[in-house]
């Protein structure tokens, strides 16, 4: 019930109304819980509401943060993980 | 596309998975469980369909508390709403409140036999409704946490200033830190730490949980609802709960600001003062609820109907209750995945899109 998602805020056709888009679909919401919206912002929406901007700059930190965990564990495993043969037991060729 | 497929990397979820161990086997060491409240609905669910438990050590015992509004809502209530509907009041609701028992029937049964109930994605949409059917009374069924209490409030302000007098709310609004002050005050339920909401977080803002912190030495980490997200809130738990810290952290700053949404929570302050509130399987919890302003009492459709919510009548074999306190898992449940499931729900948990019982249905076989 409190599910919301980032969604991208491509019109602001009057004050307080905004149109999102999320993935191709578009919505219309209510921007009147949030201040400063403007085109090109991420919104969290809810319930029809934007009821928060996304801060794009944290999110792309966080995003470096996650490749970087990414790279670590790929590295920890040296190199690109690849799938074998599965053991004899498990029905292989023995 | 980023913002969402960027925090479901498998890889980083690997590597969190094995930030974890060293912290977790000092606690098997010590025979130590760390016990880890999730308070929301969503990230329930998102446990669930992500397989998360699975990517846990076993010193990290993953509980669900009462964090989705639907399931926390009294069998009275739905009675309530079903009486309005019954005499002819267009009863405008979010749609996971429709197949939810009542004492006797549901939302949907009065539906499929005639009555007017509509359901609304925004709470906008039903004030939309009353100005395109001035002939009729509208109530919306205002339940929600935080995060839908300001939208669903916002309502009244402008149902105010477009003249519109036909429309009501039958609140049941909930508020999340007095539920959890009651969770950590009960002796018969142990957590030691909670993976706060994270839109609930959005409006209250973080500071919201330094009390537990400070008072109660309970690590906090306010999370997102993507699997990475709730990866990390889990990895930073686990290491404070080891290292015997408690400390407040705000994983999920790229929207939630340490005060909260200033706007919503003015808005809500202006229009909306404390109440007691019953929580299904909690009881009721002073303070933990809100309720209109005499100034706004005209939106009350408690009032303006002459309505008595009581607590309703429940299937005694129903464990929703304790669900949702955590002292027993859905499966626990006598009637769980039997005669309850998600095509015939006897109790909420099974019923709401987030509720835990649906979630450890539908995704999970060990819940």
């Amino acid at each position: 019930m409190c599910l919301a998602v980032p969604m991208r805020v491509i019109e602001i056709p009057n004050e307080g109304r905004g149109v999102v888009d999320l993935d191709g679909i578009r919505y219309e919401v209510d921007l009147s819980l949030t201040d400063d919206v403007h085109v090109g912002d991420y919104v969290i929406v809810h319930a029809g509401f934007a009821i928060e901007k996304l801060d794009a700059e944290e999110a792309d930190a966080r995003l470096v943060l996650f490749e970087r965990m990414a790279d670590e564990y790929r590295r920890g495993l040296g190199g690109e993980v690849r799938l074998m043969a599965p053991p004899a037991r498990f029905g292989g060729p023995s | 596309m980023k913002y969402i497929d960027g925090f479901r990397d498998r890889e980083t979820a690997l590597f969190l998975r094995n930030r974890m161990t060293g912290a977790a086997e000092r606690l098997a060491a010590d025979g130590r469980t760390a016990r880890v409240m999730e308070v929301c609905g969503s990230h329930t669910m998102a446990i669930a369909r992500y397989g998360v438990r699975d990517l846990l050590p076993p010193a990290v015992d993953l509980i669900s508390g009462p964090g989705c509004p639907v399931c926390v809502t009294d069998t009275g209530y739905i009675d309530a709403a079903i009486e309005l509907a019954r005499r002819g009041v267009v009863v405008a609701t979010f749609g996971d409140l429709m197949r939810v028992p009542g004492s006797r029937e549901t939302l949907a049964r009065v539906r499929a036999e005639g009555a007017h109930v509509p359901v609304c994605y925004s709470p906008a949409a039903a004030l939309e409704i009353a100005k395109r059917e001035p002939e009729n009374e509208v109530v919306f069924l205002a339940i929600g946490f935080e995060t839908t209490v300001a939208p669903v409030i916002s309502i009244v302000d402008a149902a105010r200033r477009d003249g519109v007098r036909n429309i009501s709310l039958l609140t049941a609004f909930k508020l999340v830190p007095p539920a959890l002050r009651a969770l950590l005050d009960d002796p018969a339920i142990r957590v030691d730490a909670f993976l706060c909401p994270a839109h609930v977080s959005a409006i209250i803002g973080a500071d919201a949980y330094r009390p537990f912190v400070e008072d109660d030495r309970v690590p906090c980490v306010v999370a997102g609802f993507e699997p990475l997200d709730i990866l990390l809130g889990i990895a930073e738990i686990v290491e404070q709960f080891a290292a015997g810290e408690a400390r407040l952290v705000n994983q999920y700053s790229r929207v939630v600001k340490p005060e909260g949404n200033r706007k919503a929570l003015n808005l809500m302050k202006r229009l909306l003062e404390p109440v007691d509130a019953a929580w299904r399987g909690i009881g009721v919890i002073p303070g933990s609820g809100l309720g209109l302003r005499a100034e706004v009492a005209e939106f009350d459709a408690a009032k303006r109907f002459g309505l008595v919510i009581d607590a309703g009548k429940t299937n005694p074999a129903c464990k929703c209750g304790d669900v949702l306190k955590g002292v027993i898992r859905p499966r626990e449940c006598p009637l769980f995945g039997g005669v309850c499931h998600p095509d015939n729900p006897i109790g909420p948990c099974m019923v709401s899109s987030e509720g835990s019982c649906a979630a450890a249905f539908k995704y999970s076989r060990c819940a």
